[in-house]
């Protein structure tokens, strides 16, 4: 049996793929959703094998939710309208269908998971597309993470510092310290460059929040935030915070 | 716009024509008095005193009228103004001269010609303050115009933008999902939002975004857009419509709630995953017809309210080239609830 989970916040877009997947009796629909809080959840809960995403949802969207679960099944997008999702999904190989769903290009698109039963959406594809549709430089305004089984959004505004963590990036906020599956690279390019910078291969300091620089060894300073933590500056990091400062 | 330019070649229109009437004035005065056989003398030195006093208050009503429009009632003051302005140049006129000329008759003769000094002036200050109010008048006459164009053009924007950007992709693209969702199980259903959709559709082509309609109209075509987001997030979307019976005649911009509206349900939909109820509340005082737009939103979830671009920037703008005044739109954020605010004068 193929377990399927429909996440959209439109109910009558949901019951028109569980209609369209009526005539497919080794795929069981074991969930509709809402939203993406509801996603995720019914995700860990019933381990499916295959999901219809709506991009536009409540609180978070399709992306960000794919972004926050461990274990990802192949996904099919459902979208009404989105220029720029549309051309990454192209560029990406990942399939979608555009509302209204028709039933041909609908069994189309199953039948390409029936014959692979993995979508070229798996992990690295589905990182790479976010990170290609949110590429937009400087527009980050919000980090969705999970913590155990609790989702967080983190305003951009609050950020203190990210820290490279092998895999991860700890991010530290007034409220705590949060990890997310990213490259430092990603969030230097689409945090607003007026207000964060890269002083440090493993740092990236919100320029508020540096009380003051202190010369270490040679050719390297040191800069101290706000919250008392000390964060090294490389070489290249202080030209940069120099230029940006005016110095 | 171009008020800057516009006021220094006035000013440079007004010193010229006191310069002139200066001139005019000291020259036809002293002819008159030469011919009177006065002492040439005596007959310029008054002259160039007269003719200095009067330009001068002919220069300060222009200037003055120059930076203050007089609306109906304040013509009254005007005819003060031009009465005061023309018995302190008489008198300034008269102080002067004693210091000029010592010929006691000819002073005695001077004070006989005051009422007569008096009246000249009054009228050269009328007619001053007469020509300055009518180029006012035709200046603010060519204002109207340019901002009724302008107001013309950005209508047209905003309805082309309304069915390009804001009503065919997601609204459209999704109805239909919607309208092919119904039409296995409840073709009825299905068969009422098609009409729902064409008649909104059609309303929305139909408008000239000039054109005020009444409240009544633009509450039934905000009607069917919201019954149709009914059908497509019926579960979760909830509206209160409200207004005065007296109001439903009054007259608005045609589609200038609908972005608002939009913005309303988008905002109020996406911040939160609860039930969500959107309040449209009309009413009417002081000859002001007034529109209250509320959605819940979430302060703490820090969503960015990106996209309001248009949408209100687009609204206050029309307000603006309308109505000429730019506090018909207001918006106020609690940590629950988002308002907009919008007041059409009633003309």
């Amino acid at each position: 049996m193929i377990k399927a989970v429909l996440i959209d916040d439109e109910p009558l877009a949901r019951s028109m793929v569980a209609e369209y997947l009526e005539s497919y009796p080794q795929i069981t629909v074991v969930a509709e959703c809402n939203d993406g809080f509801e996603g995720v959840k019914a995700i860990m809960q019933h381990q499916p094998d295959l999901i219809f995403l709506d991009i536009q949802m409540p609180k978070i969207n399709g992306f960000e939710m794919l972004e926050i679960i461990d274990k990802q099944p192949a996904v099919i997008f459902t979208t009404a309208f989105d220029d720029q999702a549309i051309r990454a999904f192209e560029q990406h190989a990942v399939d979608y269908l555009l509302k209204p769903i028709s039933k041909a290009r609908f069994d189309q698109a199953v039948a390409k998971f029936l014959d692979t039963r993995q979508l070229t959406t798996d992990r690295e594809n589905t990182r790479k597309l976010i990170d290609d549709i949110s590429h937009t430089p400087g527009q980050l305004e919000r980090i969705v993470v999970k913590t155990g089984t609790k989702i967080k959004i983190i305003p951009t505004a609050s950020i203190i510092y990210l820290e490279a963590d092998d895999d991860y990036v700890k991010i530290h906020t007034d409220e705590g310290t949060f990890l997310k599956n990213r490259t430092m690279t990603s969030f230097e390019e689409q945090l607003d460059s007026g207000q964060f910078i890269r002083v440090h291969r493993s740092f990236i300091v919100k320029i508020d929040h540096i009380v003051r620089l202190e010369p270490h060894e040679k050719d390297s300073h040191i800069a101290v935030l706000s919250n008392g933590k000390k964060v090294n500056v490389s070489k290249n990091g202080y030209t940069r915070l120099k230029q940006l400062l005016g110095m | 716009m171009s008020g800057i330019p516009y006021t220094s070649s006035r000013q440079r229109l007004i010193n010229i024509s006191c310069f002139i009437i200066w001139i005019i004035y000291a020259f036809v005065q002293t002819v008159l008095l030469w011919w009177f056989e006065v002492d040439f003398n005596l007959a310029l030195n008054d002259s160039l005193v007269s003719a200095t006093a009067t330009s001068l208050c002919c220069y300060i009503i222009a200037n003055a009228l120059n930076h203050y429009l007089p609306r109906r009632k304040g013509y009254f003051y005007i005819v003060v103004w031009g009465l005061a302005l023309a018995a302190i140049s008489v008198s300034l006129d008269r102080w002067i001269l004693q210091y000029v000329i010592y010929d006691k008759n000819y002073l005695n003769h001077i004070d006989l010609s005051l009422p007569l000094r008096f009246f000249i002036n009054t009228l050269l200050i009328a007619w001053i303050a007469m020509i300055n109010i009518l180029w006012n008048i035709q200046q603010e006459h060519k204002e109207n115009e340019q901002r009724k164009a302008d107001a013309e053009r950005l209508a047209r924007e905003a309805e082309l933008y309304n069915l390009r950007q804001q009503l065919q992709p997601h609204f459209l693209f999704n109805s239909l999902n919607s309208i092919i969702a119904l039409i296995g199980r409840k073709p009825e259903e299905a068969r009422n939002m098609t009409f729902q959709l064409s008649d909104f559709l059609r309303g929305t082509l139909r408008k000239d975004d000039q054109q005020l309609i009444a409240l009544k109209d633009e509450l039934e075509h905000l009607q069917l857009y919201l019954s149709i987001e009914k059908v497509r997030f019926g579960h979760r979307l909830e509206t209160r419509v409200t207004y005065d019976e007296e109001c439903l005649m009054k007259t608005l911009p045609a589609m200038i709630m609908q972005p608002l509206v939009e913005n309303a349900i988008k905002y109020g939909l996406y911040d939160t995953t609860e039930k969500v109820t959107i309040g449209v509340a009309c009413s009417c005082h002081n000859h002001m017809l007034q529109i209250q737009i509320e959605n819940p939103y979430d302060s703490q979830s820090n969503k960015p309210r990106r996209g309001t671009g248009f949408g209100l920037r687009g609204v206050q703008r029309r307000l603006y080239l309308l109505f000429g005044r730019t506090d018909l739109l207001e918006t106020q954020a609690t940590t629950h609830i988002f308002t907009s605010i919008i007041k059409i004068p009633q003309l």
